[in-house]
């Protein structure tokens, strides 16, 4: 087998593509649909730069076979824009907190920031902490990332 | 893009098992957070694959009706850590596994790839060994179980026959009931690093909680494979629950073991270590089980 139709939902929408079975999902993602948001940087794994939402857990797309997406529902920060073309409140709080420098690492953090916030849990410092520790930020020095986490889901818990 | 020859997906364990044994070749590739980094980095080229990924049949955890713990190898980190079955009966396994890479990591990796990779710093491999696992091993000829102690054979190498997989994961109820235990992870990360030393130790203390009945260890990174500490355990069986026999303990399992010198650290240093790690893996093992120590 060397290509394979995949059929799934990306960003709420049922799609299809014939895809080299040897692709990963990040390539896919990036080459057949255009979702750029998918940064790829270390591509084995160790930067979160590519991290997307597979059924609403967070994956690292590069080491994800693109095959394996079959029947699956994949969320970008793409998929976040409101109808109103707003920002989603996790994205407006890391502009608000300055949590974005060059940017590289902000779309794979972001996707973690969601399933933090629809998990619906509290965190502490240090547990948001341990929750981004598969991601790799070279400029923020993750203060302002963590800060704005925290108002993010504060903002959530007070139904803001 | 990665660099592999071609993917066959198994669309079930039987599908799997023909498929190995029409491609004697072939490697299983489960959520491949090993071997798709290894094809990347160009450790593995060519490769022809057989995917069990997608059976979902491999993945949950559960309770047989004797009472045997079964945890079924494709289920991911994240959700052994999870399970309800393995918070109440081994929280030491979800301990360790939450020391592992990170979320995303945690999400793909499976506890099966993490044994049959036969790497001897993976982070459940001194738990399972201490814990008396067992692993049942499908293959063209049936079924055949196997102590997990067995299985590790050397360096990268365990004993799986050809076209045969891994189906589960299992313990009995007399090698977890009533046992408690804790896990130690030394590395120079906390996220994402690769256990310079891994400790697992495991206690059952008598009914005045003032004796040992049972301990266990073992450890991951102070040989090529994972390996018990037999002196230790015999050195604290049936002893009175006190400072004295952690000591012993301790220093018994420090002559157990044979580490070598890598870049991570030194057979020094990983001998002087282990004998910390036995001696407070054992002092959290008794508080656990509801022993006192003075
Ligand atoms: S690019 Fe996927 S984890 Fe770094
Ligand atoms: S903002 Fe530059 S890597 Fe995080």
């Amino acid at each position: 087998m060397r290509t394979k139709t995949v059929r799934c939902t990306v960003n709420g929408v049922p799609v299809e593509k014939t895809v080299d079975v040897r692709a990963s999902l990040a390539d896919m993602l990036r080459d057949d649909y255009a979702l750029t948001s998918v940064k790829i940087g270390c591509q084995v794994g160790e930067c979160g730069a590519c991290n997307v939402l597979i059924d609403g857990e967070c994956y690292n797309s590069c080491i994800y076979l693109a095959v394996w997406a079959e029947g699956k529902s994949i969320v970008t920060v793409e998929g976040l824009k409101g109808k109103d073309g707003l920002l989603h409140p996790i994205q407006q709080a890391f502009v608000e907190e300055a949590a974005v420098q060059c940017g590289f690492c902000t779309p794979g953090l972001i996707m973690t920031a969601l399933s933090l916030l629809n998990s619906g849990k509290k965190y502490t410092r240090q547990e948001l902490r341990y929750e981004i520790s598969g991601h790799l930020c070279r400029c923020t020095g993750y203060e302002n990332i963590l800060t704005a986490l925290e108002k993010a889901i504060n903002r959530r818990d007070n139904g803001e | 893009m990665f660099d592999f020859e071609v993917l066959y997906e198994a669309r079930s364990v039987s599908n799997a098992i023909e498929l190995l044994c029409q491609h004697p070749k072939a490697k299983i590739i489960a959520g491949g957070s090993d071997l798709l980094i290894k094809i990347r980095e160009g450790k593995e080229t060519g490769l022809e694959l057989v995917s069990i990924f997608t059976l979902d049949e491999l993945r949950g955890v559960s309770i047989k009706e004797d009472g045997t713990l079964c945890i079924l190898p494709l289920t991911s980190f994240s959700n052994v850590i999870k399970s309800p079955v393995i918070q109440e009966n081994f929280g030491v396994l979800a301990q360790a596994l939450s020391q592992a890479g990170g979320p995303q990591i945690r999400n793909i990796a499976t506890i099966g790839g993490n044994i049959c990779n036969g790497v001897t710093s993976a982070d459940s491999a001194s738990t399972l060994l201490a814990w008396d696992a067992r692993l049942e091993l499908t293959g063209p000829s049936g079924v055949r179980l196997l102590h997990i102690e067995d299985f590790y054979l050397g360096a990268g190498k365990v004993d799986l026959k050809p076209a045969e997989i891994l189906t589960a994961i299992l313990i009995k109820k007399e090698s977890y009931s009533g046992y408690f235990g804790h896990f130690i992870k030394y590395s120079m990360r906390r996220a994402m690093d690769i256990a310079t030393i891994g400790c697992s130790v495991n206690v059952k203390l008598s009914e005045d909680k003032k004796a040992i009945s049972d301990a266990r260890i073992a450890f991951g990174v102070t040989g090529p494979v994972p390996r018990r500490a037999p002196t230790a355990e015999a050195a604290a069986r049936g002893k009175a629950v006190s400072l004295e026999t952690v000591e012993e303990f301790a220093a018994a399992a420090q002559a157990d073991i044979n580490p070598r010198t890598s870049w991570r650290a030194t057979r020094e240093f990983r001998t002087h270590i282990a004998k910390e790690m036995a001696k407070w893996a054992l002092i959290e093992s008794i508080k656990l089980a509801g022993g006192e120590l003075q």
